[in-house]
């Protein structure tokens, strides 16, 4: 039982098809598409991708806020339900994720569509149609939407979690409900809300899809950019320098929440 | 505050079934257009059942599923055992390589394979190496981590004594793992292999990148397809695999329900020991 070389095909395995890939990634960034000479052009380029790169992350940090504060009461009343119907309701948060993603943002698409559902509704009324999709908006209702179950569900097993006797004992206090929750129950939550955040920033800084069907040729995000230069442009180099940077940005961004949330732990101690 | 947050959340549910039910509605038109409702139809259906593109391609996505998280899962729970034998650096290392595709953001991992590939396909001088294998071995990869993930914490909730007990029985290792631990592990194993089943059954993102014309799965080829008007019946097939999927859910439910009730009533009658036995 006690024996490290059980591990050993799954090591080797990682090694060919998680960490070679990633060398490959560097390697295809600094060369050259034609040449295959060493080369600092496609970092050099990524100046150019500045408005996209911050465009994405604007979006993705508005998404996630928005998931934060749609999903942390949804998972509060999760988490305070009795436990036969928790189980309940904590399966209808996961059963979207369950089906296909591109078909529930089609749904979204035929909803807010110029000559979609919401503009018939709004037309038959002898309103003017409004403007739906095909805006930043409609990008981010995409990425809320997608994304939402990933922050709901850290928040609960966080709550579900919490010791109510922590919240009485501040109650017997003289905490108002509202200072109960400020000063007791959010920062008692802030593991789950910085795993939500991740959980959602990362997909939604990188999708593709979402902008491509939502958005319009404003709301091209690094995803877009990044799946061009595979499918369509063929330039593999600048694409693997793209991964490259959004990769780095990405680990930078969890590095710093986790430590955030490390810091805030021996905080509550 | 109470019924606020109540209405609140019943509002988010039906933000988040929208879809389902757009989608389920328009399964039900006799139109082409989703935005128009052109009367009520069984046609779909009938479509469905007669097509010869879309289930094949649904067939493409179990098989993929199917065998990923068969491997995924044999070679996670061993490598899950393999690593809480290990201790400080190797595994600070493995735990870190673990993580990789867990953070990394799924066009990266996507990216990151297809160039892999390429380079192989290079050096062996073949044309084309993207198909079913590259596909596999990218769902395998996704996979494991989350096997991993959830095999080992319930490695950690093991009593040590029972392996003792095992071997003092005159198990050898390997029939102790068979007959004792493995028994221990199972709902670890089995949501790992879920979670890992469903992962691939509607992995879009890295498919896109390895995929190959000869195997296409249903989400790629939906993807495909958007660029066209999508067929109808492919809003049938979604209804059926959203039933399907809730009716598991459903079952899974009352069974993990029932199952917790006999405990706690086992505990009632035989006191806390007898439980656990």
């Amino acid at each position: 039982m006690k024996n490290k070389a059980l591990a050993a095909p799954y090591l080797v395995w990682m090694a060919i098809f998680t960490v070679v890939p990633l060398g490959i990634v560097i390697w295809f960034s600094f060369t050259d598409s034609i040449t295959g000479a060493f080369t600092f052009d496609n970092i050099s380029r990524m100046g150019t991708y500045l408005p996209i790169f911050l465009k994405s992350i604007w979006l993705a940090i508005l998404s996630s806020l928005i998931c934060l504060v749609i999903g942390y009461p949804v998972a509060y009343c999760l988490a305070s339900a009795a436990p036969e119907r928790q189980r309940f309701l904590y399966m209808l948060v996961m059963l979207p994720m369950c089906m296909s993603f591109l078909l529930r943002t089609l749904a979204w698409v035929a909803l807010l569509d110029d000559t979609g559902i919401i503009n018939g509704l709004i037309t038959s009324l002898g309103l003017q149609p409004l403007p739906l999709i095909r805006t930043d908006g409609a990008v981010v209702l995409g990425m809320v939407y997608n994304y939402l179950p990933y922050m709901i569900m850290p928040l609960y097993s966080v709550l579900v979690k919490l010791d109510p006797r922590l919240t009485e004992a501040a109650e017997d206090l003289g905490c108002t409900p509202a200072q109960v929750f400020t000063q007791v129950t959010l920062p008692l939550s802030v593991p789950g809300i910085i795993s939500g955040f991740t959980m959602v920033f990362v997909p939604a800084v990188s999708t593709f899809y979402i902008s491509q069907k939502m958005g319009s040729a404003g709301t091209t995000l690094i995803g877009d950019v990044i799946e061009s230069q595979f499918k369509a442009a063929y330039n593999p180099n600048l694409g693997a320098a793209l991964s490259l940077v959004l990769m780095v940005m990405v680990l930078v961004c969890v590095a710093v929440m986790n430590r955030f949330s490390d810091g805030e732990e021996v905080a509550t101690i | 505050m109470k019924t606020f947050n109540r209405v609140f959340t019943v509002l988010v549910f039906l933000f988040l079934y929208i879809p389902m039910i757009v989608l389920a509605v328009a399964s039900f038109n006799a139109g082409t257009d989703i935005a128009v409702w052109k009367g009520f139809t069984f046609a779909q259906y009938g479509a469905l059942f007669r097509d010869d593109v879309l289930l094949p391609l649904l067939a493409n996505s179990v098989i993929v599923a199917v065998i990923a998280s068969l491997v995924a899962t044999v070679l996670g729970t061993m490598a899950a055992i393999g690593i809480r034998a290990m201790s400080g650096r190797m595994r600070r290392v493995t735990m870190a390589v673990t993580n990789i595709p867990l953070t990394n953001p799924e066009i990266v991992t996507g990216v990151s394979l297809a160039l892999l590939f390429a380079f192989a396909g290079q050096m062996m001088k073949l044309n084309n190496v993207l198909g079913f294998s590259t596909l596999l071995i990218a769902h395998i990869t996704f996979n494991l981590p989350y096997v991993i993930l959830s095999v080992m914490p319930k490695l950690g909730q093991l009593d040590p004594n029972l392996l003792d007990a095992a071997l003092d029985l005159g198990c050898t290792p390997v029939q102790a793992f068979f007959k004792v631990i493995i028994h221990e592990i199972m709902p670890g194993i089995l949501s790992g292999a879920l979670m890992a089943f469903t992962m691939s059954l509607d992995d879009f993102v890295i498919s896109y990148f390895v995929y190959g014309p000869g195997f296409v799965t249903l989400p790629v080829e939906i993807y495909n397809y958007t660029k066209k008007p999508l067929q109808p019946k492919i809003y049938a097939l979604f209804t059926l695999l959203f039933l399907a999927i809730l009716l598991v859910m459903v079952v899974m439910n009352l069974v993990q329900a029932g199952d917790e009730r006999r405990r706690r009533q086992a505990r009632g009658v035989f006191g806390k020991k007898g439980a656990s036995a």
